[in-house]
Order: C-alpha cells, then structure tokens, then sequence
C-alpha cells in the first residue's frame, strides 16, 4: 500500500509540503538523496571548461528556433515523411491520445510497451488506453515501480527517487513474487529485468518519448540509461514517437551541444548508455510522430514565459531546489513537478496549480543549473503576477498587501505602527504572541523588539553631532 | 560624494544597530552619509506576493527620494536586487531611473567595487559561519555559486571580512544553500522554510560556527528565530556590524546578538 | 481546419523577433591521450576496455572470456568471427534472438570525452540484437578514437534513412534507492577492444 504521502495532491503545496516534512526521517533522507545528485551534475559540469559556453549555445539555439518554430515544424515533416515516417498533429492531449489509440487499433494492438515519456504522462495516455482495453507496461524500472504501486512518477528523470529499497522489495513482492523482506537492488533489478523481458517480448507496439527532434533530417533521438526504449521498439513493428513541439532543434550538428548538456545536468554522467538517433522507421515496420501542441503555442505567445519552452526535461532544477528536495514531487500535483513544473503547470491551469509559483524562496539556483538558461526563478515572480492580475491570490493576502503599501506609503505612519508593535510586544504574555494563528512563531522567535528604530537613532545623533560641532552659525552671532 | 543609505524596513524598525554599523563603516571611509527619511520600503513583499499594482508608488517613491545622491547604499542585497532588477516594469527606459539603477549599491559591493576596499582592519577572533544569502550571490553577483562554473570571481563578502585579525571561516557541507526565508514564503510554506533553516543550522554547527553573519539580516532573523528557541548561543550579526567593530555577543537573545 | 492547420495558425498569428543561431565553433575540450581518456570513462560507466594489436588478437582474448565460454548463441555484426552461430541474414523475426547471450559488433568511432562508440545498422536490420543480447562486445581501432562530441556529429554528417546509437557502456539504473545495478534491460555486460592496428 503506498504511503499517504507518495499520493499526488492539487492546489495545495504547503499542505502536502507540511505532509511530507512530517516524516523528519523520511523527508531529510530524500533531501540527501536529491542533493547527492546534484554534486554530480557539479562535478559533471566542471569537467568541462566551456560549460557556460556550452549553457550559452544551448539557450541560444533553442530560443532561435522556438521563436521560428512553425519554419523548423513544416522542414521536420517533410524530412521525416520523405523516409516513409507518419507524422500526426494534436492539438491537445485528448487529440494526441485519439491519435494514438486510433494507430494502436488499426494493428490490433492489445499490448504495449512504453519508455519514458513526460509527454505521455501529461496527456494522461496510460489510463486512456487501459480504458479502451490496451495493456500499457512502463518499461523504464523506476516508471514501472510507480505503475504498480499505482502513484505518478515524482521526478522527471528518477520516477521512483521518494521511494526506499523496502518499499520497491515490498512492490515486487506484491507484484512480481520476490521474496519477503528482500529490499538489495541487484536482486530487485534482476527480477525486473525478467519480468519486463516478457512484456518486451510480448509487445505489440512500442511507445516512446523524444529527447530531440532534427527538423534538418527528419530524425528522433531518444535517450536512456537501461536501453528499455531500443527494447521497446527493436522487436514489435509499430513505433510511436510522442513529443512536445517544441523538442524541435534545427540542425543535427545541434545535437553535438545538447546531448553534451543532458545527461550530466540530469545525473552527473557524460552521456547516456543509449543515444538512439531513429531515421525512418525499421525497414517492413512503421514509424509514427506524433507532435503535440498542448498549451505550448499559447506560452510561446508570452514574451514573459517563452523562454521555459526551452526545457529539454533534463530534472536539474528539481535536484538542486531546496524545496522540492523536501517536499517531493507529489506535493507540487502536476505532471512535471519542481521549479520548471511551478511555471508550466500554472500555465496550462492557473487555478488548480496557484499554489506553486509561491513553493519558492527565489533562490535563483535552479537557473544556474539549467542547461538551456531559462530563467526559472524570475519566471516564477512573474508568474505571482499573473495569478494576482487573475483574482487567483487568496483575498486575506491582496487586503493585507494593499494596508501595508498603505502604511508603507505614509512615513509617519509607519513609524507610528513600528513604534507600537516595539512597545507593545514584548509586554505581552507568550500565548498572546505564540499561537495557532502565528505561523512565523511554531518554530521561530520573533525578533527581538529594540526600543528605538534607526530612524530614532539616527535623528539622535545627528543632533548631538550638530550640538557638538563647532559651528559658524554660533560664530556669526557674536 | 553624497551617499544616500537606504536601510531595509525591518532593519530600521527590528535591528536599528545594523543600520548604524553601516553609517559607521562608511563614515569611516570618509563617506558623507545622509539618510532620507522619507524612505520606508523598497517594495518586496507586496512584488513577491504579484501584488506588483501595490509596489508601484513605493517604487516612485524610491526614485523621488533617491534620485539625487551620487550613490546609495543598502546593507541588503534582496533591497538593492529589488532596485537593480525588478523595478523595471514601473519605469520603463526612464532616464532618471536608469541613472538611479546604476548607482544603487549593496554596502559589500560598494566598498569593494566603488571605494576598491581590499580588506578592512580590526580584529575578530571568532569561528564565523558566513552564510551566502541567496539574492546578493546570485542576482547581485557578490560570489561565485558553487552550481555556476565561473571559476575564480571573488566573493566580496569574504574579501571584507578575511583581513580582520584571527578571523577563522567554518566550511560548510553547502555553502550556498537557501535558509528558508524567501519572504512571505518563511509564513506561506512555514514547514519547509523552518526545515531548510534548521538544516543550515545543523550544518553550521557541526562545522563549529560560534558567530553567524551574512550581508541580508532577512536571513539572520530567520536562522536567528529557530535558534533562540532552540536556546542556542550562537551570535547572530551582520557583515556590517562585524565590519563596525562589534564585538560578538554570546548567549544574550534579547538584543539580537551584538553589543 | 485540421490540428497541423490550427497549430501552424497559431503559431504564425505573431512574427517573432528571430535570434540568431550560433555556429558550432567551440573551443570544444581535447584530449592529449584519447585512450586513456576513453578507457577510463568507460570503465567508470561499467565497461571494460582492452587494448589488443589487431581483430584477431581481440577475438582469441575474447574465446577466454567466462562470458564466451558459457554463451550458446553469439550473434556477429562483422565477418570473420569464428564463435558467431547466428546468421542474421536467416533471421526473420527478431523476437528470434531472445536468448542470443554475445553480439560482437565492429564500431565506427569512438568519443573520449564520454566513453560512447557510434554503431549504425547499416550492416544489420536487426538493430535488436545490440540491445536483447546479454553481453555486448565491441571491436575499434585505435585510429578512430575523437575527442568530443561536436566531432561525432561532423564525422556523421548528413543522417540518411536507419538507426544509429551511442553506446557508452553496459546498461545500467539507479532507480532503487540510487543504488547503481549494471545490467537493467540491455546489456549486462560492454567489453571493448580498441584495436592498434584496423584490424
């Protein structure tokens, strides 16, 4: 039974954070774990001296050619169908998964194996398809691990990172017949490696994610460390290529700056085992892309939020934002959690996700990391704009926001409030102060209260310093 | 030079003395020193909570009262990043302002960048944990962040408080981590805000830490609060108030830790 | 209107302002000794590089391998190898070659800074064969050794209709418990010959 803290909850980060933060054991182990990998990245990242450069490139090619997106579409297309690919378009998610549906139908497919695709889950394509009565296997292990316990992944790149040993020996206990108790990787991997084997074998399509798209060739690249996707697709004839439009790069040299980025942003390692560049489908199968739109054109309207679009889902903002290391993935309830999720979720639905722009101390860290320099952490003050311009800050906050620039409007007044709460705070009695409704004080002092405010002070001194000075007013009275 | 200093709202209301640290520190740089008293804030909390309608008059109001002096200094880099990078949207291109930007300066990097202060003498005798608050680092670029791989800019920060004597700086397992403050995050996200200040602390003390500083007394009221109710004696004091000649006070909560 | 009419509407209803694209000029990382370099970053991702003189010094090495001597079926993606006893060209159906334990396959270059060998399937339409095997073996010279990245994808060039893939070691995972297991679905094992001599 999964723990009532790996559910995904909606609209209410602080909530699932406090949830999560409860298990102090839990929640520091997943910190450390989190933190972990982003000393790899580090450690990946100054192994190259033109890293920045390669950050710079990355951002400059991605931001070219969202901005000349529908050119590099149409070049993608052609270049994909002159090798016999099938491209479809999808407006949406419900689109993207008739499409997919109505291509599994006309094979008769009844089973499927999938790789990793964010795209996939965004959509919600798993339960759609099991609803039409296809049997959808997640074959990347820590997506797996998810499916059974039948959570969301709570990472981008490591589905099942908020998970313990216990708790995968536990599922597979359950699922695949393990032994009980047993909780060593070697033993749980391999008797995962058995069973996805013959989902492998058994497949009637495979279904992928893209890492990249070429719109100069025409091709896909899909990266991963188990080889599940090659698996996926090497043996049934039917290849399903599912991605956000704008995966798009525009030349394969390209690929030269991204596939260097990647995987040492997402894990700290040089590269992937498996870079797999698809060019046209398997000589007698098919090779079908579909590209999906999903919101994505509208933020590329945006002059404030465009430059997210560049996110190659690589998981290093996540990795190093002090929050979500203690919150996990499922407190943010979308399908793309952390920093770059707290923009792109909101987006898409501003009232069910209002409360992740705010799960943010603005730090900034996360747009060091970035491979492709969005600027993450200004995007999420903006986007506490939007949602204020949209009445989709709580009313206690916009009243409470409007008194103090009130007050803060008018010196005196301020002084006056400043004054008052100095004198009368520290005559209260503890309960007074330290309740249920002062948030800052279950786990904090208040500051101390002084007596005199600097502008007290300052006033003060400066008229004894005018007192003592030898002037020539005094002089000139003579 | 006519310096205009401009002191965060709950520094002049809460920790006055880091205020008068910085007029002392300057002054002694030969700085004449005014402060407007018109000031009060430069607008963060209601910007950081999208209410950027309710930032606006403060942010004219920064302008009409600072526009004048040839430099200002903040002891506070959130204040000063505020000024220099998001007050933008209620200026658009006027001369006036862009002036204003450009001569807004956090005290560290005004000493280091505008006096070409190397080191500053005086002693401080003290195991001192100095924690990187996050806007000054990374949007006002007082150091290098340990995730950007510019390798060699300075931390200007460090370079004022190394040339004090017997001065010993604690190393830390994350040297650049957030504390948690974040603003109204520190009220709206109080559980992961307090955990991430408690970590930081636990990391200091294992380190050794006995004096606590940093250039944002933001952050220091925050570390500061989950300290003293834990009852624990580490002195809390600002860069400046260390850079002023204070002298670190130990196991005192009521005054905020410096004499 | 269609979705890719609606989509390529949507998308032109507003010019945007076009950044340029930058070239690929570096300066991109080099290596003194490409070998070293290589081998070690192999041997850091799980795999095993042996330095040999020529194919057949490689594949008498190979014959003592534990791995060798326990595999059944050996499939070969280059001729002249004796221990091969799949022929691909009567292969069908890849779902055939399930219990295929070695494939030993010649790579087109080699990439220092990852560790990574460029295999094509320009020799096989059973590109499954490198993924379904058990241990994975892979032949290449010496002389074919380049230093990043952005020289793999110049020596490449135009991509034309196939498959080709970046291997960088055995398969691996981390997923439980950020444990690393060698071996997830691919291969168990990546043993690499890097050849003085072509062969």
């Amino acid at each position: 039974m999964s723990h009532p803290s790996h559910q995904p909850h909606s609209g209410d980060h602080p909530k699932a954070a406090s949830a999560f933060i409860a298990d102090q054991e839990r929640a520091q182990w997943h910190d450390k774990a989190l933190w972990f990998i982003r000393e790899k990245r580090d450690r990946a990242a100054a192994s190259l001296p033109e890293w920045e450069t390669l950050r710079e490139h990355a951002a400059a090619i991605k931001a070219h050619t969202i901005a000349n997106l529908p050119q590099y579409l149409e070049q993608f297309e052609a270049n994909a169908q002159r090798m016999g690919v099938k491209v479809h378009w999808a407006s949406n998610a419900v689109e993207h998964n008739k499409i997919v549906l109505g291509i599994l139908q006309q094979h008769n497919v009844k089973k499927v194996v999938k790789s990793k695709s964010m795209l996939t889950e965004e959509c919600h394509l798993n339960p759609y398809l099991e609803q039409n009565g296809i049997e959808v296997i997640d074959t990347d292990l820590g997506e797996r691990i998810v499916q059974m316990r039948e959570e969301p992944p709570s990472h981008i790149v490591l589905p099942a990172i908020h998970l313990k040993k216990q708790d995968v020996g536990d599922t597979f206990h359950k699922h695949l017949g393990t032994n009980a108790g047993a909780d060593d990787p070697q033993y749980l991997t391999e008797a995962a490696r058995g069973h996805l084997r013959e989902k492998f074998m058994a497949g009637h399509a495979g279904i992928t994610g893209v890492n990249f798209a070429v719109a100069e060739s025409g091709g896909i690249v899909v990266c991963t460390n188990e080889g599940n996707a090659d698996l996926g697709v090497a043996l049934p004839p039917v290849h399903i290529a599912c991605m956000g439009i704008e995966k798009l790069i525009p030349r394969a040299a390209d690929l030269g700056v991204f596939v260097r980025l990647l995987a040492r942003s997402a894990t700290g390692q040089p590269i992937t085992t498996y870079t797999s560049h698809f060019h046209g489908p398997r000589p007698g199968c098919e090779l079908h892309i579909v590209l999906v739109d999903n919101g994505r054109s509208e933020v590329r309207e945006s002059d404030d939020f465009r430059l997210s679009l560049n996110c190659i889902r690589c998981g290093a903002c996540m990795n190093t934002c002090p929050v979500y290391r203690r919150s996990g993935g499922h407190s943010y309830g979308s399908t793309v959690p952390g920093p770059i999720g707290s923009i792109l979720a909101p987006a898409l639905d501003p009232e069910k996700h209002k409360s992740l722009p705010f799960a943010c101390s603005l730090c900034g860290s996360c747009t060091d990391v970035c491979p492709v320099k969005i600027d993450l952490h200004h995007q999420l003050l903006t986007f506490r704009r939007e949602l204020a311009l949209k009445n989709l800050i709580p009313l206690t906050k916009r009243i409470s926001m409007k008194l103090l620039s009130f007050v803060l409007m008018r010196p005196w007044m301020f002084s006056l409030g400043g004054k008052l709460m100095r004198m009368i705070v520290p005559k209260l009695p503890r309960m007074f102060i330290y309740n249920g409704m002062n948030a800052w004080g279950k786990q904090r002092e208040l500051p101390p209260m002084p007596p005199q405010s600097f502008r007290e002070l300052y006033s003060i001194r400066k008229h004894v310093a005018a007192h003592n000075r030898p002037n020539t007013l005094k002089g000139n009275t003579q | 030079m006519k310096v205009g200093l401009f002191i965060p709202c709950y520094v002049d209301q809460l920790y006055p003395d880091v205020a008068m640290a910085t007029v002392e520190v300057l002054e002694r740089f030969g700085i004449e020193v005014e402060f407007p008293t018109a000031q009060t804030c430069c607008g963060q909390p209601m910007a950081n909570s999208g209410c950027t309608g309710d930032t606006r008059p403060l942010a004219e109001a920064f302008l009409r009262i600072f526009g004048a002096y040839d430099y200002v200094v903040c002891p506070s880099g959130s204040c000063v990043s505020m000024v220099r990078n998001h007050y933008e949207e209620y200026f658009h291109e006027n001369p006036a302002f862009e002036t204003l930007k450009k001569r807004t300066f956090e005290l560290c990097e005004f000493l280091v960048d505008v006096l070409q202060v190397k080191n500053i003498a005086g002693s401080f005798p003290h195991n001192v944990g100095l924690h990187q608050s996050c806007h000054g680092l990374r949007e006002l670029h007082l150091g290098p962040p340990t995730e950007l791989m510019n390798r060699g800019t300075p931390n200007k920060v460090k370079q004022l408080l190394e040339g004090l004597d017997g001065i010993k700086f604690m190393p830390l397992t994350r040297p650049d981590e957030c504390c948690g403050f974040g603003g109204t995050f520190a009220v709206a996200e109080e559980a992961v805000s307090c955990m991430m200040g408690q970590d930081r602390l636990d990391d200091h003390e294992k380190a050794g830490t006995q004096v606590l500083t940093a250039a944002d007394m933001s952050c220091l009221m925050h570390l500061e609060g989950l300290l003293r109710r834990r009852g624990k004696k580490v002195a809390v004091m600002h860069v400046a108030q260390i850079l002023a000649g204070r002298a670190p006070d130990f196991g005192v909560p009521a005054t905020g830790g410096a004499r | 209107m269609n979705a890719r009419d609606q989509i390529l509407a949507k998308l032109r209803k507003r010019t945007l302002p076009i950044p340029a694209l930058p070239s690929h000029d570096g300066p991109w990382i080099t290596y003194a000794d490409k070998v070293t370099q290589f081998s070690t970053v192999l041997s850091t991702v799980g795999g095993h590089a042996v330095r040999v003189d020529s194919q057949s010094e490689a594949l008498s090495h190979l014959a003592q391998l534990p791995v060798m001597s326990k595999a059944r079926r050996v499939v070969s993606l280059l001729s002249g190898v004796d221990q091969a006893n799949v022929d691909l060209k009567t292969v069908s159906d890849p779902h055939t070659l399930e219990d295929v334990d070695v494939t030993i396959v010649k790579g087109q270059f080699g990439v220092a800074e990852n560790g990574a060998v460029w295999i094509t399937d320009d020799t096989s339409a059973h590109r499954a064969s490198l993924f379904i095997c058990q241990h994975l073996v892979i032949l290449l010279p010496i002389a074919d050794l380049i230093d990043n990245m952005h020289q793999a994808y110049e020596r490449i060039g135009a991509f034309g209709p196939g498959f080709g893939v970046f291997v960088s070691g055995p398969s691996k995972t981390a997923d439980i418990e950020q444990s690393l297991v060698i071996g997830a679905h691919g291969a168990r094992s990546a043993t690499l010959y890097l050849l003085q001599n072509d062969r």
